[in-house]
């Protein structure tokens, strides 16, 4: 299947799962939780690879909605959504920090504040 | 309040098992998402930006104090503790897991409630002026029409998959505050000044969103008995020939803007003749069993005007300031109906702590009847309070943060969940209304300021209503970042109008100001006790411009 | 292809054929567009016609007579407009036999069969996900309506009203 044309990298695969609704991100083996621990593609390549995973899972009824954003890398390593609505996703509510990825993986919020 | 039969509650019991077997099918791979889709979104379920959503039916916006209760158990069982109440008088849980949804829609059936047709391309949860029943200014209750619609379309076999959503709505007074003209069918219980018969004025081809339009009257007088067949003609024609071309123009207001209203009046007249009247005997036997369960409450004989009230007002100006607000005129002597505002100043608004829930349940069952209602613009009600009883209403609301004294002033703001939830939105809405609640939190100010809606839409989907705010804020993107657009002389009442768009996009942090310099301008322009919307209808929007522009000049410099 | 119909799968003797092949075979579906030159259905010969689901039912009224079958296309699940124009065909009188075609899923089909169809042809990609047990278990799933005037036993209307006319068990 063919990757979309021109997609920005780095970028992550992101999904919701499909009995809990939860975000999910494409890891190097499987899916998390933890946008710390999504794989990151850095090439044309790997981001087919992505959404081949993503395609794949989606056939096995694990995840729905699957799509690749792209990431700006922080100095730790960890992906962050250049656009808003997409760290809105990876965060949780803006209203309610004590919601949400924001309030399970704290140190990530803060820094995607930052 | 209605009680469901028998039938009705086999129904939603059925329904309950279907909607577990169709997961059941989903889950095992034999219906993919793009088929199931649809299933769930019949049910009331999306799938949101960080979770999926279950949007409650709450039928003609009417609750009890025991189905309250129910929402609160729910809340903390299977979602995060609290519910979001909306404009169309529905209840939104923002995180329940699919496979716990039908366990869920179980619970709802236990308390005679569903989410039946909340979502999907199908005739929609029926909506009513929240003081149906009690307001002094009614021909009639609307809710037995609106019963007899929610039954009439519920599990349509023929219209279940339209060109998109029909919204419809029900009121029975000279005054609207269902936003009938804002609907795909708004019906509107009128009486002939000749004969004194009843029967219905039929709105068509309103709604919001892309395209903003005013319903257009299609039928001014349709007998009783006849509703149902002639909403069904209405369908018909709408199935047929609503464009589903494109999704954007598949409403019913543009099949109706297209053909020209005269040329579908035609056509719903050619179909309703053919579809026939036969059952109209049936129809106004259905609508008798269902009025009687909305007979009038067993009211204690009061005088008109209550000592303790007035002397508590005298004493507690609090108490004063948030009876002027939230008290409306109820047909009984000696009792109000009441406005309980959700919007504290800086909160979400529409949103409910499961805790309030239960409190609020309590209220009701203690000082009206048990029952309460949903407004359009994310209140509650309660619709028979005595008089005697305010003060200590009053207080027990307070006890639990619900006592907002801000009904129907500026920061009383209708704002839909925005992109802090919702997949469709492109900016957020509730940060933009909590900005402009805590610039504008004085009560003295807001007092001075008077009745002035704000209506908050985070796309352009218009969920918040803004195209119909006296003041209407959007949410876009803009090159990124989140950007509004302001529009003023909007109009939700019998007057409905659509807002004017009064300059470019603004960011976000530019928004609460900007309101500031509209308020100022009217304050500055206003007749004697002339409100928001009616200075803005007399001067037009103009004269707003150039104070939004001058001002937007000064700040940036 | 699958057809099933309220008794379950069947097999599907009509085949697809254009107005002149249609007069050698026993029973034909030729397209909208050669209707006019279809053969007449009589004792020997069944004949349909496949209609998209914007034709106005008048078009087709003056042929019901040699007309055996009436195929309605369902160009997506979410399509209803079939679901209308079998309720117009119905009332305009046709009585033989109302087909539905297009990747309809198993929660439609008590709707198609209350709207007037009486069978489904289904595409094989929808009809190899949803086994027949499922489009049965579908039909059952709901014993009650609202909805008066469909092809299906008594409404709850109906059923309240014989309730109060006195105790006749519902």
């Amino acid at each position: 299947m063919p990757a979309l044309k021109n997609m920005p990298l780095p970028a992550i695969l992101v999904a919701n799962d499909l009995r809990d609704g939860d975000v999910v991100f494409r890891a190097a083996d499987g899916w998390t939780r933890d946008p710390r621990a999504a794989a990151i593609a850095r090439d044309d390549e790997a981001a087919q690879a992505l959404e081949r995973a993503g395609a794949a899972a989606t056939a096995r009824q694990e995840i729905v909605d699957a799509y690749l954003i792209d990431v700006d890398i922080r100095s730790d390593g960890a992906p962050v959504p250049r656009h808003f609505r997409e760290r809105f996703k990876t965060l949780g509510p803006s209203v309610r920090p004590d919601l949400g990825k924001q309030a399970e993986f704290v140190g990530y919020a803060r820094a995607a504040a930052e | 309040m209605y009680r469901y039969d028998e039938f009705d509650e086999r129904v939603v019991r059925e329904r309950v098992a279907q909607f577990r077997d169709q997961v059941a099918r989903r889950l095992s791979g034999s219906l993919t998402e793009d088929e199931f889709r649809p299933l769930r979104l019949q049910n009331g379920l999306y799938l949101q930006l960080h979770s999926y959503m279950l949007r409650i039916a709450i039928p003609y916006g009417s609750l009890t104090a025991r189905q309250l209760r129910q929402l609160a158990l729910i809340a903390d069982k299977y979602d995060r503790g609290y519910g979001h109440f909306t404009t169309r008088q529905n209840l939104q849980f923002n995180w329940p897991k699919l496979r716990e949804v039908p366990d869920i829609l179980s619970l709802l059936a236990d308390v005679d409630m569903h989410c039946i047709q909340t979502s999907g391309n199908c005739i929609r949860n029926v909506t009513a002026d929240q003081f149906a029943g009690v307001a002094a200014d009614e021909i009639e209750d609307p809710r037995p029409i609106g019963e007899l619609l929610r039954q009439w379309s519920s599990l349509h076999p023929e219209f279940s998959f339209l060109p998109r959503k029909f919204k419809i709505a029900v009121g029975a007074s000279e005054n609207d505050r269902a936003v009938l003209k804002a609907h795909d069918l708004g019906v509107r219980v009128v009486r002939r000044a000749d004969s004194g018969e009843l029967g219905y004025e039929i709105h068509v081809g309103g709604g919001l969103g892309r395209t903003p339009m005013i319903g257009k009257i299609v039928r001014d007088f349709l007998p009783r008995g006849q509703l149902l067949a002639y909403v069904e003609a209405i369908m018909r024609v709408y199935n047929a020939e609503g464009r589903r071309d494109n999704k954007f123009k598949a409403r019913i207001k543009i099949l109706v803007h297209e053909i020209g209203l005269d040329a579908f009046r035609d056509r719903v007249e050619r179909e309703f003749a053919a579809v026939g009247v036969a059952a109209a005997q049936d129809e106004n036997e259905e609508l008798t069993r269902i009025a009687a369960c909305f007979a009038p409450k067993p009211y204690a004989r009061l005088l008109a005007r209550s000592d303790s009230f007035e002397a508590a007002k005298a004493l507690n100006p609090a108490f004063a300031d948030w009876t002027e607000s939230s008290l409306h005129p109820h047909h009984v002597e000696g009792y109000a109906a009441v406005t309980v505002s959700l919007k504290p100043i800086g909160g979400v608004p529409g949103d409910m702590t499961s805790d309030q829930m239960r409190a609020f349940a309590d209220i009701a069952e203690r000082y009206s009847f048990g029952e309460l209602r949903v407004t359009h613009a994310q209140n509650l009600v309660l619709p028979h309070v005595k008089k005697d009883d305010l003060f200590a209403l009053w207080r027990m609301l307070a006890k639990s943060d619900l006592a907002a004294d801000n009904a129907g002033l500026i920061t009383d703001i209708i704002s839909c969940p925005g992109l802090d939830y919702c997949a469709l939105a492109t900016a957020r809405s509730i940060p933009i209304a909590q900005a402009i609640s805590t610039r504008f939190a004085d009560r003295g100010r807001q007092r001075d300021i008077g009745p002035l809606q704000i209506k908050i839409s985070g796309c352009i989907n218009a969920c918040g209503h803004h195209h119909v705010g006296h003041i209407g804020i959007l949410g876009l993107e803009k090159r990124g970042q989140e950007s509004y657009q302001i529009t003023l002389g909007g109009d939700a009442s019998e007057n409905a109008a659509i807002g004017e768009l009064l300059g470019p996009g603004l960011g976000a942090d530019d928004v609460p100001p900007a309101i500031e310099r509209i308020v100022d301008t009217y304050l500055e322009l206003r007749n004697e006790g002339e409100t928001f919307i009616d200075t803005v209808k007399r001067l037009g929007v103009g004269a707003f411009k150039t104070a939004f522009f001058v001002g937007e000049r000064n700040e940036a410099a | 292809m699958k057809l099933l119909d309220g008794a379950g799968v069947r097999a599907d003797d009509y085949e697809r054929a254009d107005a002149a092949r249609a007069q050698a075979l026993p029973a034909a579906i030729v397209p909208y567009a050669e209707l006019a030159a279809a053969p007449p259905a009589d004792g020997r010969r069944r004949v349909g016609v496949e209609v998209p689901n914007t034709v106005a039912p008048d078009q087709i009224a003056p042929f019901f007579g040699r007309l055996s079958l009436i195929a309605v296309g369902f160009p997506t699940t979410g399509d209803g407009r079939g679901f209308s124009l079998a309720r117009r065909l119905r009332r305009a009188g046709f009585r033989g036999v109302l087909r539905a075609v297009g990747p309809l899923i198993a929660d439609q089909f008590p709707y198609a069969l209350a709207c007037g169809f009486d069978e489904i042809e289904l595409p094989d990609s929808s009809a190899q996900r949803q086994p027949p047990t499922q489009w049965k278990r579908a039909g059952a799933a709901m014993t009650l309506w609202y909805q008066q005037g469909y092809a299906r036993p008594a409404s709850i209307l109906e059923q309240r009203r014989l309730a109060r006319q006195g105790g006749q068990n519902v």
